[in-house]
């Protein structure tokens, strides 16, 4: 303030005139650089659906394909592990896969289009992990007595049954994803892609 | 000192404060007479920053922040990293030396947090010197996570793969910052250039910031002793306080006696186990990221492990928020209580010599809570585990929020007018 306290406010309403249109400028120029952190268009276009040959695939037997850099698994489920998803209808937290996790003609009891294939991404709903395939059943598993066979996460020990749904009170909140998909051929998959043709 | 010399000094002085700056901070600071041992610590923080800053110049300069894959296959990062360890000349021990420094700059800082709570020194007046350490901690657990991307094992990315996940638990912005963190739908080679930029730029200058504010603060009210009580209260005509001895030469001799003992272990480590039975350097860090599967056993580095074993242990959802939101915030809370400790803490005295047994036994159980977290950390989770790991996240922050309550409770004894020294 001036030795005879007395303010300019002329000046002052210039001064804080200016420094409100620097901030302005300030803020405007950290757009590009916050833009810059978002995924690139290489990285945008990289999403291209990939096609997968499920002829060598024998029932109980599991693949994985990766699309968009995440492991997609294609499982062959045997007629009991169907029916193994009958036991664990009790135990999972959405039973009927309310929780948009799943394109809609994968709404269903074994979460697929054809129930002997479940295809799925193999991304735990938690933090991203893939989970292992814990496909025995029983005290064999290592997964307790009245284990039905299905996945568990070896991060957070997230536990999901052979259709992809998550059990009750696990750290992981939703079932596993389900991609866009369609058969091409009666042994051929397109993953990330379901449009008719 | 010669003329010649003298006048050089003065030229100077008359341009940039040398001669006062080095007073002020070294030859005439005055530091109570009565540090001990724990009192190391401090510096050797300082002196592993300074080695990390300079292995870190050295490694960059053969490493490739490079997700994709070479001829052979391997990922150009991993292979990089092999070849500092395999025909860069004395390159293994550039890089064993800032790997174990990254382990060792968390057990010196920890011990040099562990004093701090023994001894009261986030007391009043040095709550400030307590939040710019903390802030220092949260800095060096962002440079140690983002460092250990680099070399693109399966540690590595899955461990990048779990933490930036924590953050699209957040609701609303969540997904959109994790795309933000990662810079690509998944963790990818846009990750691991920009962890490398923060790594090796945008962070070290924050810490090395926030360590010199750290110090300027604390050399402004001056440091606190083993026995709680300012020294600055007591002083000589000379407004020198009596318990205070000059900086240096005093405690830079005797820190050196410190740096001298911490480099022997230090190269013990280094040379004889420099992965630390694969708590240091994980076995799984010597294979190359697979996005497309995840180790059978993933933990993070033991010094994450106790916050990370808070994490696990929140299982169920709260307010119609998923259990996995409030993991992340029991997490994040965890690390976050530890500046608040000045406003906490309403015990009469500052040091433990003169606390009660109600706070010393409370201290002992914290201690051994977070070294149960620690261990469990590293384990994987099992229903038993995660029931211990409950209990010991109730007494990690119990530690904390009842202290307004037990700190006041506690039957102090008398702290003495000045410091105790034999």
């Amino acid at each position: 303030m001036s030795v005879d306290q007395k303010m300019d406010s002329g000046r002052r309403q210039l001064l804080v005139a200016t420094s409100a249109a620097g901030g302005v400028a300030v803020v405007a120029t950290a757009v590009p650089f916050v833009a810059s952190l978002t995924p690139s268009e290489r990285a945008k276009a990289a999403g291209a659906p990939v096609e997968a040959d499920i002829s060598k695939l024998s029932p109980g037997e599991m693949m994985t394909v990766e699309w968009r850099g995440k492991p997609v698994w294609i499982l062959r489920r045997t007629p009991e592990m169907l029916a193994s998803l009958e036991k664990t209808d009790a135990s999972v937290s959405d039973p009927e896969s309310d929780k948009p996790m799943q394109p809609d003609y994968a709404k269903n009891k074994h979460r697929s289009i054809n129930p002997e294939y479940l295809v799925t991404v193999g991304i735990c709903t938690h933090l991203g992990c893939s989970p292992s395939d814990k496909f025995k059943v029983g005290a064999e598993s290592g997964m307790g007595e009245d284990w039905a066979g299905g996945f568990l996460c070896p991060c957070h020990g997230s536990k999901f049954d052979l259709a992809g749904r998550v059990y009750s009170s696990m750290p992981a909140p939703d079932n596993l994803e389900i991609p866009p998909y369609k058969f091409l051929a009666d042994t051929t998959i397109l993953i990330g892609d379901d449009a008719k043709a | 000192m010669t003329t010649k010399s003298q006048e050089l000094l003065n030229w100077i002085d008359e341009r940039f404060p040398l001669t006062s700056t080095w007073k002020a901070h070294l030859s005439e600071y005055y530091a109570p007479k009565n540090f001990n041992f724990w009192y190391f610590f401090g510096s050797l923080a300082l002196l592993v920053l300074v080695l990390q800053i300079v292995t870190g110049i050295f490694l960059v300069m053969h490493y490739k922040p490079d997700a994709s894959l070479n001829a052979s296959g391997i990922p150009v990062a991993f292979a990089s990293v092999e070849y500092i360890m395999r025909e860069v000349p004395g390159g293994w021990l550039i890089r064993y030396l800032h790997s174990t420094g990254a382990s060792a700059f968390f057990v010196v800082v920890y011990l040099h947090m562990f004093r701090g709570l023994l001894y009261g020194s986030y007391r009043k007046p040095r709550e400030l010197i307590w939040i710019f350490g903390t802030l220092i901690f949260l800095a060096l657990m962002a440079e140690a996570f983002m460092g250990y991307l680099l070399p693109w094992g399966q540690m590595s990315f899955w461990g990048a793969q779990v933490i930036v996940n924590l953050f699209s638990a957040i609701p609303v912005i969540g997904p959109d910052l994790s795309l933000v963190i990662r810079g690509d739908f998944v963790v990818s080679d846009a990750t691991l250039n920009r962890f490398f930029s923060f790594h090796v730029i945008a962070v070290p200058l924050v810490l090395i910031g926030l360590v010199l504010a750290h110090i300027v603060a604390l050399h402004e009210v001056g440091s606190n002793n083993p026995d709680g009580v300012e020294i600055k209260k007591k002083k000589d005509a000379n407004g020198i306080p009596l318990d205070g001895i000059p900086f240096h030469p005093y405690y830079s001799v005797k820190d050196i006696v410190g740096v001298v003992g911490f480099l022997i272990f230090f190269s013990a480590i280094v040379f004889f186990a420099p992965e630390g039975g694969g708590y240091f350097l994980e076995y799984n860090n010597f294979i190359p990221a697979d996005p497309l599967k995840t180790p059978l056993h993933i933990a993070p580095v033991w010094y994450f492990t106790p916050f990370y074993s808070v994490l696990r242990a929140i299982t169920y959802p709260l307010f119609g928020i998923d259990a996995k939101f409030w993991g992340v915030v029991g997490m994040g809370a965890s690390v976050v209580v530890i500046a608040f400790l000045p406003w906490l803490d309403r015990s009469p005295v500052k040091s433990i010599r003169y606390k009660g047994g109600l706070f010393k036994a409370i201290l002992a159980v914290f201690i051994v809570a977070f070294f149960i977290l620690g261990y469990l950390g590293v384990l994987p989770p099992t229903p038993g585990r995660t029931l211990v790991a409950q209990i010991c996240s109730v007494i990690y922050f119990g530690f904390f929020l009842a202290m307004p309550w037990y700190s006041k409770l506690d039957k102090c004894k008398p702290e003495p007018e000045r410091v105790t020294f034999k």
